[in-house]
């Protein structure tokens, strides 16, 4: 026992296993079942209209994610993920409908076609990276929207298609209440694949792809395939959160996934930080919570200035959109590492107090 | 075949991309000389032509004042953006600095619509004649003054680069920054002048399109269709940006003759440019007057 006591503070990691370990100490451990136990009991705790935020949190928060591995790890920026998004909540509706697969299945399924059609888009990336990539996402996205409003077989057209209720053994998930939980399953799920990949050896060759792609190169990576797959594991949750989000709202039109949509989810990357897990959900937490926020804020201005910020009424609607493009800019500007950067932070001066050095 | 209809198609597909031209020149003065892909372009339009006509319809003023102030006006703009925006976030990583300038276009979209309102306004009428008959062709005085002023800016660019002080440091700063830091150039001053006159020249792009449509945020769309344009050309070469802008122009127009004569799927004209993107990117990535890129470990 005398060991333990003369243990050196802070945690230290003599072997690799150890490094890799993915709750590193015991503290993360008991916080992690914490937040998830507090997840869990969630739609007890507060009312309707958070549990569905933290729905809409949830379910682009799982897009986000796989933006993050095509972006933030792989160097490899993409303005198609709305597009892939929409696929994922067109082809669950369109599965659900034409083959009659319950819905608890279409929905990775949906994920897996979004892969198909994800690598297929990607292909460009076998040759070209950076901002001609930039473009060429740029591309698909507008042909896969053209796609939607064109395939009436798939999509229903401009009229849309309806995405069934999800059953589970014939029990409806009727409620935001109940939906909640299936969003929670498939959320865990994702941060759990994420944090595992960054660890494995294709999580480390994708990050080498875009630390120095040359070196990766010659240090035996696939570039091609590497960068093919990127796009492909993207494109899976960007699926799966869009199949999520179809039949959360239970009517998919093609109007709800454009450009503006995959800015948002480059934002919420940028935002929470490039390339980290947690990150990625505390930036889509932001870009959903800001607009709310942002109402509350002209809303209580314009209570105790009714009269001086009269024309504020009429432009409450541009003022959440205008700061979704602040947002963007400050962070650039400011925090360039996102949120994820400043919690490892205000983590480090909680544990370095009062001597922070 | 409706050949009439077709050689009038390509008559305005001609006009409307020189006017892609100009805009993509625009695009690619800022990239060559600052390595900033400006996803604002399009909303520097918008901007253009709302400013302008606000000066002739709320401040009474004749065409050409206006005309002139918002010269003066989309100058200070665009140093204003370069010196706040951009210049923090100078040898930041590719994504950040494309992920700033779509929070810029975001934000400068809802900013005027707020402002200016989303209806779409005409400019008042500029020119007596309607339309004026060229070889046969029924082609509006707008139009012809559209190209007019697009040969009168390209023009002007190829004089500005090749003859004047201010465009031999700019063709210095884009081969090279640091050799051109050494000979006493200014390369912040470059980088302002390079915003300055591509807001300058996108507004007047913006006028013009706006007296040819109506100025309507939906005109920002062009700064995303002067892409596909941008990339025929080569990123980084501005004779490219004005035959990719001819091209897709061409095209666009081509393809709505396609479609409205054989196929029928109602919008092929605003797609057909992006499968060009992307056939492109596939065969030739650097488009075709583009400098490829070499990299040395």
């Amino acid at each position: 026992m005398a060991t333990t006591s003369l243990r050196p503070c802070g945690d230290f990691r003599t072997t690799y296993k150890a490094d890799q370990f993915l709750l590193q100490t015991r503290w993360i451990a008991i916080w992690t079942m914490l937040a998830i136990a507090l997840l869990g009991a969630a739609p007890a705790l507060v009312d309707g209209y958070i549990v569905s935020l933290m729905i809409l949190i949830g379910i682009y928060g799982i897009a986000a994610l796989g933006l993050n591995i095509l972006v933030g790890m792989t160097g490899q920026i993409s303005l198609g993920h709305a597009a892939f998004f929409g696929f994922g909540a067109f082809s669950s509706a369109w599965l659900n409908s034409t083959t009659g697969i319950p819905v608890f299945f279409t929905i990775p399924l949906a994920g897996l076609m979004t892969t198909a059609v994800g690598m297929i888009f990607g292909l460009p990336a076998a040759r070209i990276k950076g901002l001609y990539l930039a473009i060429a996402t740029l591309a698909s996205q507008f042909i896969l929207q053209d796609f939607f409003a064109r395939a009436n077989w798939f999509s229903g057209g401009s009229s849309g298609s309806l995405a069934e209720t999800v059953t589970i053994f014939g029990f409806p998930l009727d409620s935001d209440e109940r939906y909640y939980y299936l969003v929670l399953f498939w959320t865990l799920i994702s941060l759990f694949a994420v944090a595992n990949l960054k660890r494995s050896r294709d999580g480390r060759a994708l990050v080498a792809v875009r630390d120095h792609y040359l070196s990766a190169e010659i240090m035996g990576i696939n570039l091609t395939k590497y960068r093919i797959l990127a796009f492909g594991i993207s494109s899976f949750f960007a699926g799966l959160g869009g199949a999520l989000f179809g039949h959360y709202l239970g009517y998919v039109s093609a109007e709800g996934f454009t450009i503006l949509l995959s800015i948002q989810f480059l934002a919420m990357i940028i935002i929470g930080g490039l390339g980290s897990v947690m990150g990625t959900i505390l930036g889509t937490a932001f870009i959903v919570l800001l607009p709310q926020f942002m109402e509350a804020f002209t809303g209580g201005m314009l209570d105790i200035f009714p009269n001086a910020l009269a024309g504020l009424a009429s432009g409450q609607a541009y003022i959440k959109e205008m700061s979704v493009g602040a947002a963007i800019i400050l962070f650039l500007i400011f925090e360039p590492e996102g949120l994820a950067h400043r919690v490892k932070l205000i983590r480090q001066s909680w544990k370095l107090y009062p001597f922070s050095y | 075949m409706n050949w009439s209809l077709l050689v009038q198609l390509l008559a305005n597909g001609l006009i409307v991309g020189m006017l892609y031209g100009v805009v993509a020149m625009c695009f690619v003065l800022i990239y060559k000389s600052t390595q900033v892909v400006n996803f604002a372009q399009g909303e520097f339009l918008v901007l253009g032509a709302w400013v302008c006509l606000w000066f002739i319809t709320d401040m009474q003023m004749p065409f050409i004042v206006a005309f002139l102030f918002t010269l003066v006006f989309m100058t200070l703009f665009g140093i204003m953006i370069q010196v706040v925006i951009l210049r923090p976030l100078i040898g930041e990583p590719v994504v950040s600095v494309i992920m700033v300038t779509i929070g810029l276009s975001i934000f400068l979209q809802a900013l005027m619509n707020w402002i200016f309102g989303n209806s779409a306004e005409r400019f008042p009428q500029v020119f007596e004649t309607e339309s004026v008959n060229v070889a046969g062709l029924n082609v509006e005085s707008a139009y012809l003054m559209s190209l007019v002023m697009s040969v009168l800016i390209m023009g002007g660019f190829y004089l500005f680069f090749r003859f004047s002080k201010y465009g031999l440091a700019m063709r210095a700063t884009a081969f090279n920054q640091q050799t051109a830091q050494s000979l006493g150039i200014s390369v912040r001053q470059v980088f302002a002048l390079a915003w300055a006159i591509s807001a300058i020249v996108s507004g007047v792009a913006g006028i013009i399109i706006g007296m040819v449509n109506s100025v309507s945020s939906s005109l920002a769309i062009i700064g995303i269709k002067v892409f596909p344009a941008v990339i025929l050309g080569g990123l980084d070469s501005i004779v490219g940006a004005v035959i990719g802008g001819i091209i897709i122009g061409l095209l666009e127009n081509f393809a709505e003759f396609v479609d409205g004569q054989f196929l029928n799927w109602g919008n092929l004209f605003t797609i057909a440019p992006f499968y060009v993107l992307i056939i492109i990117l596939m065969i030739k990535p650097y488009g075709l007057f583009g400098t490829k890129d070499i990299e040395r470990i």
